[in-house]
Order: structure tokens, then sequence, then C-alpha cells
């Protein structure tokens, strides 16, 4: 076993349960943005409720929310150990910084950070108040997270604090996505353009259409 | 040309050091960087001064011992060339230029710009020795190899270790360096036999010397003077997780 775990404790298999995790993230924030567009359905919430309820009540879904706290827990505890390794491997610093890399890729600990912070409190805010707060259940035998969500994008600063954070995440994964590829070793004159091409769009589009989410309720409260 | 230089002075490894300026005057701008050095230590030494202690040996982009970080940038503005082979007309008159050490704690500063670089050497010892018959010279097609693949193994082949990747990336990693020493024998026949242990012994002691992580910023190969390829990096992961997956050294 102690190849595995020298493996896995290395620095390469750090990166590689950087990119294992932070694609899964990925694949997750598709799967909540695709859930959480149904909030501009003009329904007054009834379809996102309903859909809501499933979420939290499916034993399966269930699975894959422990699992998907797991991997974030994993991403940031993976991603301190790396950055005080990396801290380390330079005490002393350059008078003039090098800029030879992008902005985003060079402050991954620092977006990264950010989008913590912004977890926590989307977490509070939303998951917290669904899972033990006091909502209101609807007609329909569902909470009515819709007006929990709607009460709090009707103020201006949590509407900014959305979109600021969107923009944040959008830096992290136009480094991120293709980064994760090359720790996987796909690294191809074939393939190469294509994941920077679909890593680029997703990290403008997926960003863009969570933070048109408040934008538009804020707009219509 | 006229020049103001602030340069990185330091005693030894534990010396805390500091920035010095000092101004040079009639630099010919078909003078190298190391070239403009020689002229400002010959006028230290007039002074009855220290000269600035640098490393160089072949000052003609081969041996990779000139190391000088100038203006944010190791071996300066240009791409693709060594400090030596960097020329003053690249800079303009008047202009301030600072210069500082490889900056990475497995490159220790011996003196002012100096820095001990064994930890590489170490790197390479690891890696070990290829399995090749000695004896008569083998026929030059005996061992058919497609001209791509060639091409790619001499590409890594022309590192030469002079650490301006570990100096560019923000984590000290150097990723790039020892992608280059295992891809130039990784992809070729004559290294396939102990292929498997040498990327495990490399990576283990590349994590031992303490270098950086790799956060494909890119930044190594950017300022690489042989412009090694990040497809290197790439296919040291592959090598390093087929080799743990599949090698007999549990
Ligand atoms: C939705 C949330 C997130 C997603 C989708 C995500 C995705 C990713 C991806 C794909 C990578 C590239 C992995 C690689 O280079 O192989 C990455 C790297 C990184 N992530 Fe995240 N991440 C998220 C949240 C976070 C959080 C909360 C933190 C820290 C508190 C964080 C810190 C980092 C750091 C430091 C790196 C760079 C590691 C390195 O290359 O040295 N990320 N992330
Ligand atoms: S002195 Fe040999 S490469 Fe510059």
């Amino acid at each position: 076993m102690s190849w595995l775990i020298d493996s896995l404790t290395s620095s390469l298999g750090r990166k590689v349960l950087m990119a294992l995790t932070g694609l899964f993230l990925i694949l997750f924030l598709a799967v909540h943005l695709s859930g959480n567009l149904q909030l501009l359905k003009g329904d007054e919430g009834r379809q996102f409720n309903i859909y809501a309820e499933f979420m939290t009540s499916n034993p399966l879904i269930k699975v894959i929310s422990i699992g998907n706290f797991f991997f974030i827990l994993l991403h940031i505890v993976t991603s301190v150990i790396l950055n005080r390794r990396n801290k380390k491997a330079r005490p002393v610093g350059y008078a003039v910084s090098p800029t030879q890399s992008t902005w985003a890729s060079r402050n991954m600990g620092v977006l990264g950070f950010l989008i913590l912070i912004f977890l926590i409190i989307h977490l509070k805010g939303f998951w917290y108040e669904m899972k033990f707060g006091s909502v209101e259940t609807t007609d329909y035998d569902a909470k009515d997270l819709y007006a929990v969500v709607k009460a709090a994008y009707s103020q201006l600063w949590y509407v900014a604090i959305y979109v600021v954070s969107m923009a944040v995440l959008a830096f992290h994964l136009s480094h991120g996505f293709q980064s994760a590829f090359q720790t996987f070793g796909l690294n191809h004159i074939k393939y190469s353009p294509i994941i920077k091409f679909v890593g680029a769009a997703f990290a403008i589009v997926v960003p863009a259409l969570f933070a048109l989410i408040p934008i538009w309720m804020f707009l219509n409260s | 040309m006229n020049l103001t230089l602030k340069v990185w002075r330091q005693k030894n490894a534990s010396d805390k050091g500091g920035f010095e300026t000092y101004n040079v005057s009639d630099i010919s701008p078909d003078m190298s960087f190391l070239e403009m050095f020689d002229v400002l230590n010959e006028q230290l030494v007039r002074e009855g001064k220290d000269p600035v202690h640098f490393d160089h040996d072949c000052r003609e982009g081969i041996c990779g011992m000139c190391s000088m970080y100038i203006n944010g940038k190791p071996h300066g503005p240009k791409d693709a060339i060594t400090t030596c082979q960097l020329h003053m007309r690249s800079f303009n008159d008047g202009d301030t230029i600072t210069v500082e050490p490889w900056r990475a704690a497995p490159f220790p500063i011996i003196k002012d710009l100096v820095t001990d670089r064994s930890s590489f050497d170490r790197i390479i010892q690891a890696g070990g020795y290829i399995s090749v018959n000695t004896g008569g010279v083998p026929d030059a097609n005996e061992i058919p190899i497609p001209k791509k693949v060639a091409d790619e193994a001499m590409d890594a082949a022309t590192c030469i270790g002079c650490g301006a990747c570990v100096a560019a990336c923000k984590n000290a990693s150097a990723m790039l360096f020892v992608s280059a020493k295992v891809s130039q024998l990784a992809l070729l026949p004559q290294g396939q036999v102990e292929k498997k242990s040498r990327v495990e012994n490399m990576v283990a002691q590349m994590d031992d010397e303490g270098f950086g992580a790799c956060t494909n910023t890119g930044a190594c190969s950017a300022v690489c003077p042989k412009e090694i390829s990040l497809t290197n990096i790439a296919r040291l992961n592959r090598e390093y997780f087929a080799a743990k997956s599949s090698s007999d050294n549990v």
C-alpha cells in the first residue's frame, strides 16, 4: 500500500487529487445551474420548489451530495497542503515579480479562498435554511425555498456578492478547467485546442448564467 | 549607453543581503549582458570594492551556468536565449536594470547572484543509468525510430539545466526540468528498460529537494532558453502514474 500513499502524496499525486475533485465540482456546477435556471420560469417557483424537495429527499442525491461535500473539502485541504509546499520552496521572493503567465493561474489560491467565503455565505443562506431553518410549506407539499431565494435576491448587496463571486469563479475556471487535463497528462495537438475552447466557454457561460439569476430576480422584485 | 544597475548583493548563504545601486557608462550596445557585468566588476575592483559574483562558463548558451533574473524575467527580456546571449541593444540608454539571483529554497545562494544548483544534479543521479551494450558502434539505422519521435526526444534533450524554469515558476517547481530529462529517455527505445524506476526515483528526488508543485501556469516554458514545451510536463504526469500503478516497486 505504501506505493499508493507515496503516489497520492507526491506533488504530482496531490495535483491529480486537485484535478479530479476540481473536475467533479465542474460537473456539479453544470447540474446545479440546470436546476437553478428553473427559478426564472415565472411560475412563482412551483417547478423549482418541487425540484428542491426532490433534491433534498431522494436517497441517491443524498449520497451524491455527501460526496460533493467530501470532494470540496478534499480540494480545499489539498490546495492548502500544496500552497504550503509551494511557499516553502520560495522563502525569499523577488523584488520584481514574474509575469510570464496568466493572472488567474498565478492567483488560484486567492481565487479559491474567495470562492470558499462565497460558499459559506451561499450555504448559510439557502442550504442551511432549507435543511434546518423554518421555511414555509406550499399547498403542493414542497417547502417554499423559492420565497427564501426571492427575499434574498431583493437586496442589492446580496445580488452584488453573488455577481462578484461568479466573476471570481470564472477566473478560477478559466485556468482550472484546462489545467486539470494537463495534470492528467492530456496534452495533444488534436485535443488540447478543444479542451481550451470548451474550458474558456464553460468559464464564461456557466458563471454568467449563475449571475443572471440574482440579477433577473432583483430586477423583477 | 549609460545604465543604472540595481544588483542583489549577499555575502554568503546566511547573510540577509540587499540591493546595491551602481552606475555604468559607455556601454556598447554590442556587448553581452555578462560583458556589461565584466565592465562593472572592473570598475568595482578599481574602486577597491568586492566584484559582483555571478555564474558563467561557456558564454554561448550551451552550459546553462549563467543565471540572472533580469527585470522580472530569468535571462532577461528576450525569448529563447540565455543571459550570456543577451545583448545590451535590448535595453535603452538610461534604463534602470534590476538583477536578482534565482529564488528557490533548493537553489541556496552561495554569494551575490551565484546559486547552488546541485539539487538538479541529484535529480539526474536519481534517474540512474540506461542499459546500453558496450562494444562496437551499432549501425546508424539499426533501431527504427520515427523522425518525429527522434525530434521530440532531441527537443527535450536540449535542456541545459539552467534552472530558469524554477526561477520563473511562482511555486519554484522543477517540473519542466524533470519532465525534459524524463522525456528524452522515455521517448527512445534505449530508455525503455529502466523507464519506470527512472521516473519514480526522479520525481521522489524532486520532491525531497523541496521544489514546489506544478500549477500549470506555463511560466517555465515561456522563459526557457531552449523553449522546452509543456507537453513534456503532461508526459511526465503520464509516465509517473503509469509507472506507479504498474511497476514492481511496492
Ligand atoms: C465550485 C468550486 C470549485 C471548482 C469548480 C474548482 C475547480 C478547480 C479546478 C478544475 C482546478 C484545476 C486543477 C489542476 O490544476 O489540476 C482547481 C485548482 C485549484 N483550486 Fe479549485 N475549484 C473550486 C473551488 C475551490 C476552493 C473553494 C478552493 C480553496 C479554498 C480552491 C483552490 C484551488 C487551488 C489553490 C487550485 C490550484 C492548485 C494548484 O494547481 O496548485 N478551489 N480548481
Ligand atoms: S554561460 Fe553558458 S549558457 Fe550562459
